[in-house]
């Protein structure tokens, strides 16, 4: 018995305020549109904000306001823009999935430094001490300021490089703004060649700091059959959309420092499209 | 009559002030404070809230002696100070979008503001079986919830000057902002001296 006045009681409260609030929404109601839940569904809830919104709510607001497209995510890829191109019954262009990637392989053994640096730093703070301890300016630091950032745990540190998990980023960008020296660049997933040097330093001067990096000499740009690398500001850059994956570059490189992400066997296939 | 409610007014607005001397509330009045159009905004909130608050809390505290079930003061204050802030709530996103959208989460977080339940329970503790109850509670906490608007609003002035000028490195952001909120405190301390 005793237990039953005070149930009732906040029971009762609790009934009472109930139905006042409820009859509050109905007069206060705020016709929302119904859309941006679904969407908010879509997302990958992620909220890492790589869209430039503050986070997957958010995005979908803009979504449907028209302010971002329908492919404004990242990190979601074909299947989120699908979904969403559904919901707002638009046709999703297809787009292609784009992974980050550190352009630099100057690794502990093949980079020189300036000076030792002992304590535990962060890229940015190594950057500012004399342009960094590394003798060349353009490279990786490796203290993983960008490992720190990245939310999709993609980026790891090995001999003193970044290096992305292609399966594990997405895409958000979130490294790409930190890398207080923007070597990490976003690329096709699908990227078959791939030049890993951002030194714009002059040949002799490059040669001097590091063994692997670009001297821009330009023969990859006279080998390569389908016109698809330029060299620019003493660095080679390979257009993706034009490149075929025939691996020719990667053979005449005189630094060894164009990697091939495809197979051999597709190498060769393409290898034999050059010939004919 | 009425000199009694005005000296319950000016004691919670000045010598009593919830946030800056019973230091009450502290988390809006460092999370909204960072433009006055927002802090009034969460400070009319907070009047409202505090005023009902204290309105129906009284009700609810005549019933609860009634069954003799007093214990029940904070689940049932809590209850009323919720449904009260989630009123507000639907309101502001109705009416007031803009200002809904800049109280963010402070709003919902009004629920669970200890300066709400505090006026609440100051009120019981303070006048409870006194005559005029109702009204003197009411009217502790509507200037209660003045206070907080003071307080909330003078700070958020300061804090607005602070953004443009030129701070030591290492006391940017929040050291300035509680030593700021620190230095407001002691001036509030100075109507500790009013006596009536």
């Amino acid at each position: 018995m005793e237990i039953l006045l005070p149930v009732v009681a906040i029971g009762g409260m609790g009934l009472i305020f109930g139905a006042i609030l409820s009859v509050a929404a109905k007069i206060f109601a705020v016709e929302k549109d119904e859309r941006i839940p679904q969407i908010t569904e879509c997302l990958p809830g992620a909220n890492c904000g790589g869209c430039g919104y503050a986070g997957c709510g958010a995005a979908a607001e803009a979504i449907v306001k028209g302010e971002a497209g329908v492919n404004c995510c990242p990190v979601g890829g074909d299947e989120t823009t699908r979904k969403i191109a559904e919901i707002m019954g638009v046709n999703a262009q297809k787009s292609e999935k784009m992974v980050a990637y550190v352009m630099c392989v100057g690794d502990c053994y093949a980079a020189k430094d300036k000076y030792d640096i002992n304590e535990e730093m962060d890229c940015h703070s190594a950057n500012r001490l004399s342009g960094g301890m590394k003798d060349c300016t353009f490279g990786c630091l490796g203290f993983g300021t960008c490992v720190q950032k990245c939310k999709f745990s993609a980026l790891s540190i090995k001999n003193g490089i970044a290096v992305v998990d292609r399966e594990k980023c997405t895409n958000c960008g979130a490294c790409m703004k930190e890398c207080p020296r923007h070597i990490i660049k976003s690329v096709p997933y699908s990227l078959q060649a791939v030049v890993e040097c951002n030194s714009q330093a002059k040949g002799k001067e490059t040669r001097a700091v590091c063994t692997v990096g670009c001297i821009g000499c330009g023969i990859c740009a006279k080998a390569c059959e389908s016109g698809a690398i330029t060299v620019d500001n003493n660095l080679a850059i390979i257009d993706p959309s034009k490149c075929i994956g025939c691996g020719i570059c990667a053979e005449k490189c005189p630094r060894k420092i164009i990697k091939m992400l495809n197979k051999e066997p597709e190498i060769q296939v393409a290898r034999k499209a050059v010939k004919k | 009559m009425l000199k009694d409610l005005l000296i319950i007014s000016i004691g919670a607005i000045f010598i009593q002030n919830f946030v800056l001397v019973q230091f009450l509330g502290i988390c809006p009045f460092l999370g909204v404070s960072k433009k006055v159009e927002t802090a009034t905004g969460m400070g009319l909130a907070v009047v409202f809230v505090m005023a009902c608050a204290s309105a129906i809390t009284w009700a609810v505290q005549q019933i609860l002696v009634l069954f003799n079930i007093e214990y029940l003061q904070t689940i049932a204050f809590i209850l009323v100070i919720a449904v009260l802030v989630q009123f507000v709530e639907m309101f502001l996103q109705k009416s007031i979008p803009s200002l809904y959208n800049s109280l963010g989460i402070y709003l919902p977080l009004i629920t669970t503001n200890c300066a709400v339940l505090g006026v609440a329970i100051v009120n019981i503790t303070k006048f409870g079986g006194m005559d005029f109850s109702f009204l003197k509670s009411v009217v502790y906490g509507a200037s209660a919830g003045i206070g907080f608007t003071l307080a909330i609003v003078l700070f958020a002035g300061v804090r607005e000057r602070l953004e443009s000028s030129d701070i030591p490195e290492f006391l940017k952001g929040m050291p300035i902002t509680l030593i700021t909120a620190g230095l407001l405190s002691v001036a509030f301390m100075g109507f500790s001296g009013l006596n009536f």
